[in-house]
């Protein structure tokens, strides 16, 4: 079970407080209407899914309600960082 | 029954305190501090079980976790019984009742040992796979027999009378295992002031230290363990687990213990006590201290009961007083085979030799022996064992240097018992668990813990250090690198001395061999348990079974519930020697959780029954149980299904309460839609944005019905909002979709649209919501207010905060039954009080209390949708024909607008919702049947669609139904057909959906 | 090929089982292959052995970066039942359920598919909606399907608590008598074996390090221990890996992987006859022939190559099945692991060709993916050896989900299996 730091709560709490909500940094066309089917069906489904460093989105469900962004390895587990909606992470994969 | 194997004196056992236990049906006796199997060794108890395949009589082997065979049923009554408890680790109580699980007509005379004498040839590993197949028919009849030796013991069929606690913990140093390392590491840990858990699976502190004769400064070892658990028992911060298994460690330092308070006392727990407790521990850092193994030997025969490990006998004979024999031989490779022999003889009885297959060892243990006169004999091996129910002799020859090949002639010795050590495994089980590989090491020949991403510490013989200073020294390094870790200044500890032990150099050997090969010779047994030989493991790799996982899958090694830990590490030398390779290249050995298994209920805790998911009540809720309700589980909410009167049947209360709606008043409690209460600048912005219709222009008091959609277009969830203020509105959603819809305004709000000022907050549990809707609905309401209700001053689809019942109410002039309805919501613990004023009021005009089903009946009449399940995932608003639900005039393009409007969304012949009316009218069409336009086309048929709602409709005195047809939009008139399991066929006009009052008039009145 | 027989067995005993042949073959590679298929799990055995068998292609190479059936094949709860909800995965798995039936024949190893059924419970009237539609429908697709009420249930399972004072008392169930279980192993080691006897060639412990393409056609593959291989037609088959594969060939899939958790009790006396599953409290429970309960946990919500997963979804499913049937509560854990699934959006596998030509993808099946094992690989060498999807197959290309042509299973797949 992970421990994630909430950085709007500034606190460590347990998993099961939170959600996770998938790949993080994928940004809603600005003009849908200008999308193909083909642009829109990627926004919609097509993802990243990497073995190793990931940037994903988690929401504090049962606390705070408040969306942010975690940069983790998916083979190892480890939270490399957390990092606020907005925010750049500084951990990238090579 | 006297316990012939008892010591007079000695051991950690309370002779002042005898205990009697039952097993197979006969008493015996046992002492305060025993083991269930130390209790059995005592009493001379030799064959505990039958193995698995070939039903061979087994004995005790081991002392702990590691035991393969010594696994019992437990329980005096049917709701107490406990399969598959492993005596050696079962403190023995007064009274406990237990029993073999395998064996007929019992344990010690078991018919199908003759079969597995008989038909063992042909059950080699994998011989299943091989055969059973012919005639294909009789598969079903094979299984059956197979199933039939399933499973050790047997599941109590009575439901449990205890309890089971779960607890949360956190610590800076969580120590696993209370042997000399953790005990030193909990000291350093402690005394420096970290908050620190010790656990330990046995019942008492000390792990090795408690079977030791070895002494520590000089004084029995005991004493500094009784001194090191005092102190840590004094500091505030320090939480001492005995009794207490580490049985799992997960991600980022998640540690799970199994406590079992009240095993050792009794099959049932106390009164007002838990049976056992789950902790579940956070911990900064992690010391593992388990500790090791001893491995023993692989040699024919070696499964005959009366062979054990070595450190196991010094265990029985130090620790309980219990020698498990009167003769003994010890078949080692190294100098701690040894110690086994030292006890033996110290202990009185007859150590008949000691087989080194060193040729010229030189330890101090090996001096030791010489001095008491024991026969040891030199560079060769135990290589077969006489006896069945017991051993009663060993064949010993010498063997060649390189450990291959028996050199020399055999001789036969007379004993009861054979002592095995072929050197130790590190118990490395939980470093694994969070992924690590771990690591060969070829000088202490075994594996130890690989790097890991956890804050973990290892010390001790996880490490392979066997040595007691060594162990000492390093349990006190990870205590103090931990407490430096969480930032505590280092505290002075001191350790005693051991003395040390001069060792001679070991030799690795795993296998011996026999005067025949392998696949010749005798049974070499490498898992007890799951009766896996050598010879099996050398067929799996002959057969090309050549990764190491591989050959434990096809032989089954490692797969029973002592997970192989005694037999793991001899496989993969079984398996390296078989393919001329390295141990570590036949692969690694990982392990899962749990280390030893933990008991379902422990897991499950307090949430089952009762507590296994929280329910939900309205304000209401009293109510509609006096009044006889029946309910309906609606997510986590119990709903009023229906309100029977006596002597009705379902449909005739459905029928009463529709009918009580459309010709006067009823009341339904909606207080479980979701009620979400928005505010903000930018909120009637936001809410365009999410939903598929308009907002832009709903004025202060209106109230709106919209449909949200995901970014497919395919709709989720819908409900009608109000618009409370310019900056304020309150959006309803399904009962079961609430908090789905919350975390997808936030998601929206916080990651596209931060710049929009908008604020959400759940409000559902807040408000009672009382819905009256009938004809009568307004001269009720009239009742218990001033306000004037006209429907010119309070139009469909306005809302007013007005006073009903003396109480503050935002009432809304909306309608899901078609009639004139008034949706009453007040503060929710008015809500019993309002409720009840209104049937006061309500006398009069028959308000009637109606459910869930009248509510779905009567909107079914009017072809309102429910979403969830008149939706699937797979429909969009023009799908169910809502298209003036959806705005294209919106200048922004809100969700679900570009994905309705995908190639697949827009094609031709989408299935559409349609109304249903069946040819014969009072034959309801079964939800969920599907339509085809072809009845008598044979299997498969071609589906068009299906019903979503169905009904008897009391009200228009015929059935109703809504579905789904391929174009059905364009199908008016046209027939369909829902054949049904029965065989029946029901034909149906597709129709409009909307049954009563098509033009909305009542409604509106 | 050697037969396997009872025969067998005896005559072999005479010889101290040592005259047995291997089971499959160890060879070293060849330069090029008509078709090699990265990924040597069941779905991969099983696409080479009907390549081999029903498509007379038998220059073929089997990929594994570990061992044979050492991924999801090895980490199942060995569930097969084909009851889905829409035709065309409806057609998919009850193609497969019909290969099942007489596969241990087939291949001449029996691979102990047992026919006891399977019953997906409903708890709720809407669950009870989803059964009976889905019900109906299997049956018009001439899939087996029963919808019974708690009687008739716990006529089947006397064990479980199919009273109403739980807090969501079963309120029917739907019946397949068809489903059940399968050895999982044996299915991989199965298909090995009679590929293997038709020349394919099974090449272990042989990482694929990259895809070779040029002008938008693979040629072949490159491998750590082989240097490049070249291939007419590759067939990518590597749940739990399938996204790092198609970056290699650089494009994206619909998937997410995460981790699915199992567990297994100690063994016990059998006490369950069949597969009982319930999507609305989370867990589904089988008894194998060794008598261990074999339990299906949920999906964590992350993404995670790990395989393990995270504790709370243990204690879930093991609340589930302690309330399902409380007099396991006594009965203990005995051990717990995690495989890694390729979700996709819409709960459907992907059986498809991809932007690069001569480039197949067979991935994406969630947790569906051990039941479908004979079929997935029957289409899907259909497909390889054509160069044209098999009819079957083409509903599932990736592109649906471009054009919107989804075929939304959560409802039948839901969490459980």
């Amino acid at each position: 079970m992970f421990h994630i730091y909430c950085p709007h709560c500034a606190e460590y709490r347990e998993e099961e407080e939170f959600h996770a909500a998938g790949q993080a940094h994928i940004a809603r066309p600005l003009d849908p209407e200008a999308c193909s089917d083909k642009e829109w069906g990627e926004y919609m489904f097509f993802r990243k899914n990497p073995r190793g460093i990931h940037h994903e989105l988690w929401v504090h469900a049962a606390g705070c309600r408040k969306f942010f962004n975690i940069t983790r390895d998916t083979q190892s587990y480890e939270i490399k960082e957390v990092y606020k909606i907005g925010e750049k992470p500084s951990v990238v994969a090579e | 029954m006297t316990q012939q194997n008892r010591l007079q004196s000695g051991g950690r056992i309370d002779r002042s305190k005898p205990l009697t236990f039952t097993y197979n049906g006969k008493q015996y006796k046992g002492f305060q501090g025993d083991t269930l199997a130390s209790a059995m060794l005592a009493n001379g108890v030799n064959v505990v079980s039958r193995s698995f395949k070939y039903s061979r009589p087994r004995g005790i082997v081991a002392a702990g976790a590691e035991e393969p065979n010594a696994i019992l049923q437990l329980g005096a009554t049917e709701a107490t019984q406990v399969p598959n408890v492993r005596a050696t680790q079962q403190e023995l109580f007064n009274g406990l009742v237990s029993q073999s699980t395998n064996g007929w007509p019992n344990v010690d005379t078991d018919v199908m040992s003759v079969l597995g004498k008989v038909g063992g040839k042909m059950m080699p590993p994998g011989f299943y796979y091989k055969t059973f197949m012919f005639p294909e028919s009789l598969w079903n009849t094979y299984e059956s027999l197979i199933r039939k030796a399933a499973g050790m013991g047997r599941s109590p069929l009575e439901n449990d009378p205890d309890s089971y606690d779960h607890i949360n913990q956190h610590c800076d140093v969580m120590i696993v295992g209370a042997g000399p390392a953790g005990l030193a590491a909990a000291l350093a840990a402690a005394r420096s002031g970290a908050r620190v858990i010790l656990a330990d699976e046995q019942s008492e502190f000390g792990g090795s230290l408690l079977s030791t004769t070895e002494k520590l400064d000089g004084k029995p070892a005991s004493e500094w363990v009784s001194a090191v658990t005092e102190e840590l028992r004094s500091y505030e911060d320090v939480m001492l687990l005995p009794r207490s298994t580490v049985n799992g460690y997960h991600d980022h330092n998640f540690v799970t213990i199994h406590e079992r308070c009240t095993d050792h006392l009794s099959d049932i727990a106390p009164v007002n006590q838990a049976r056992q407790r789950l902790h579940k521990v956070r911990a900064k850092w992690v010391v593992l201290a388990t500790g090791a193994h001893e491995r023993p030997l692989v040699y024919s025969n070696n499964d005959v009961p009366g062979c054990m490990v070595s450190g196991a006998v010094s265990t029985y004979i130090n620790r309980y007083g219990v020698v498990p024999g009167n003769e003994l031989v010890v078949t080692t490779t190294n100098d701690y085979g040894y110690q086994s022999a030292l006890d033996w003889h110290d202990a009185g009885r007859k150590v008949v030799a000691v087989v080194d297959t060193r040729a010229n060892p030189a330890g101090e243990r090996v001096d030791a022996a010489r001095q008491r006169g024991i026969n040891v004999i030199t560079g060769s091996a135990v290589i077969d064992v006489q006896g069945s129910k017991r051993v009663s002799g060993v064949s010993v020859a010498p063997i060649s240097a390189d450990g291959n090949k028996v050199s020399g002639s055999v001789t036969k010795l007379n004993t009861d018992t054979v002592a095995t050590s072929g050197g130790w495994s590190p118990v490395i089980h939980l470093s694994s668990h969070t992924g690590s590989r771990p690591i060969w090491n070829d000088e202490i020949v075994g594996f130890v813990p690989g790097p890991t991403v956890q804050k973990q510490l290892t010390a001790g013989g996880i490490n392979g250090s066997y040595n007691t200073n060594s162990v000492l020294s390093e349990g006190l390094e990870a205590g103090l690198k931990a407490v430096a870790e969480v930032g505590l200044n280092a505290a002075e500890v001191v350790l005693p001395k051991a003395e040390d032990v001069k060792e001679g150099a070991s030799m690795t050997l795993f296998h011996i061999p026999h005067l025949k090969p392998t696949s010749q010779a005798p049974k070499q047994f490498v898992d007890y348990q799951t009766d896996v030989t050598a010879a099996g493991i050398e067929l799996a790799c002959r057969e090309g079974f050549e990764s190491i996982e591989h050959v434990k899958r096809y032989t089954a090694m490692g797969f029973g519930t002592d997970q192989g830990k005694l037999g793991n590490i001899n496989g993969m030398a079984v398996a390296a020697k078989a393919l001329n390779k390295t141990i570590p290249e036949t692969g690694t050995t990982i392990f899962r959780p749990n280390y030893t298994p933990i008991t379902f209920g422990a897991i499950a805790g307090r949430n089952c029954g009762e507590l296994f998911d929280p329910k939900r009540y309205s304000a209401m809720q009293m109510w509609h149980v006096e009044r006889g309700a029946k309910f309906e589980d609606v997510g986590q909410w119990k709903r009023p299904w229906y309100f029977p009167q006596a002597g009705e049947n379902m449909q005739q209360s459905l029928d009463r309460e529709c009918l009580a709606v459309r010709d006067s008043v009823g009341i339904l409690d909606a207080s479980t839609l979701g009620k979400i209460d928005i505010q903000g600048r930018d909120a009637r912005e936001f809410l365009g944005r999410i939903y598929s219709n308009a907002w832009a222009k709903l004025a202060v008091g209106k109230c709106r019905y919209g449909l949200m959609c995901g970014e497919d277009g395919m709709v989720f969830d819908d409900g009608v909002s109000a618009c409370l203020g310019d900056n304020h509105f309150l959006m309803t959603t399904t009962t079961g979709g609430a908090a789905r819809v919350l975390e997808w305004l936030e998601l929206y709000h916080q990651t596209e649209w931060p710049e929009l000022e908008v604020y959400f907050n759940t409000v559902t549990d807040h408000w009672s919501t009382l819905t009256i809707s009938g004809p009568n609905s307004r001269k009720l309401l009239a009742e218990l207010t001033d306000y004037d209700l006209s429907n010119d001053n309070f139009s469909f689809m306005d809302w007013k905060q007005i006073k009903v019942a003396g109480v503050p109410a935002r009432v809304f002039r909306i309608s899901f039954t078609g009639e004139l309805t008034f949706e009453i919501n007040v503060q929710a613990n008015y809500g019993t009080h309002v409720w009840e004023k209104l049937f006061e009021a309500g006398a009069k005009y028959n308000l009637t209390p109606y459910g869930t089903e009248t509510m779905h009946i009567l909107r079914a009449e009017k072809g309102f949708i429910i979403a969830g399940q008149d939706t699937d995932g797979s429909v969009h608003p023009f799908d169910l024909g809502m298209g003036w639900c959806v705005s294209n005039k919106k200048p922004f393009s809100y969700v679900g607008k570009r994905g309705m409007n995908r190639q697949d969304c827009v094609r031709d012949n989408r299935k559409q919702m349609v109304g249903l009316k069946t040819k014969d009218p009072k034959v309801v069409i079964p939800e969920g049947a599907q339509a085809v336009l072809d009845p008598n086309e044979p299997i498969p048929m071609k589906m068009v669609g299906h019903v979503t709602s169905s009904y008897w409709s009391a009200n228009l005195g015929h059935s109703i139904a809504m579905g789904f047809v391929k174009g059905g939009l364009d199908k008016m008139g046209e027939t369909v057909y829902y054949p049904l399991v029965d065989g029946t066929v029901i034909e149906a006009e597709i129709c409009s959906p909307i049954f009563l009052d098509p033009k909305g008039e009542r409604q509106n009145v | 090929m050697q037969r396997y027989s009872g025969f067998g067995l005896l005559k072999h005993s005479l010889t101290h089982h040592e005259n047995w042949q291997r089971t499959w073959r160890n060879p070293t590679p060849k330069k090029e292959y008509d078709v090699v298929i990265i990924g040597g799990g069941g779905h991969g055995l099983a696409t080479a052995y009907y390549l081999a068998k029903e498509h007379g292609i038998t220059n073929v190479a089997v990929i594994e970066k570990g061992y044979l059936g050492g991924g999801n094949t090895a980490r199942n709860t060995t569930i097969v039942r084909s009851n889905y909800l829409w035709d065309e995965s409806a057609h998919l798995y009850e193609h497969a359920m019909k290969l099942w039936e007489g596969l241990s024949q087939d291949l001449n190893y029996n691979v102990m598919f047992s026919q006891r059924g399977v019953l997906n419970l409903g708890h709720t009237l809407q669950d009870m909606r989803d059964i009976e539609r889905r019900v109906n429908a299997n049956r018009l697709n001439g899939i087996d399907g029963e919808v019974l009420d708690p009687q008739q249930i716990k006529e089947i399972v006397p064990h479980m608590d199919c009273s109403d004072n739980t807090r969501y008392p079963i309120l029917g169930a739907s019946w397949q008598p068809r489903g059940g279980v399968a050895r999982h192993d044996a299915v991989a080691w199965g298909f090995a074996r009679g590929a293997d006897s038709f020349g394919v060639d099974l090449i272990q412990e042989t990482e694929v390090t990259d895809l070779i393409i040029e002008d938008g056609t693979i040629t072949g593959v490159k491998t750590n221990r082989y240097g490049d291989i070249k291939a007419g037609r590759v067939g990518c088959v590597v749940a739990g890996n399938s996204s790092v594969l198609a970056k290699k060939a650089g494009f994206e899939l619909p998937l997410e992987s995460h981790p699915l958790q199992a567990l297994v009790s100690e063994p016990i006396k059998p006490i369950l006859d069949t597969v009982v599953m319930s999507n609305h409290v989370h867990g589904y429970v089988s008894q194998s022939d060794k008598g261990d309960l074999v339990i299906g946990a949920g999906i964590d919500g992350y993404t995670g190559y790990g395989q393990r997963g995270s504790y709370p979804t243990i204690e879930h499913t093991v609340q589930a099945i302690v309330e399902l049937f409380p007099v396991f509560s006594r009965v203990r854990m005995n051990r717990q692991w995690g495989g890694i699934v390729d979700t996709c959006p819409d709960a459907c596998p992907i059986i498809s060709k991809t932007p690069v030509k001569n480039l197949f993808f067979n991935c994406g099946w969630g947790t569906g993916g051990f039941k479908a094992t004979p079929g997935a690989g029957n289409v899907f060498a259909a497909s390889l050896a054509t160069g044209e999807m098999h009819p079957l197959a083409e509903p599932f290309s990736m592109f649906r989900f471009h054009d919107g042509a989804l075929i939304d299973e959560h409802g039948a797949a839901g969490v459980a299996h």
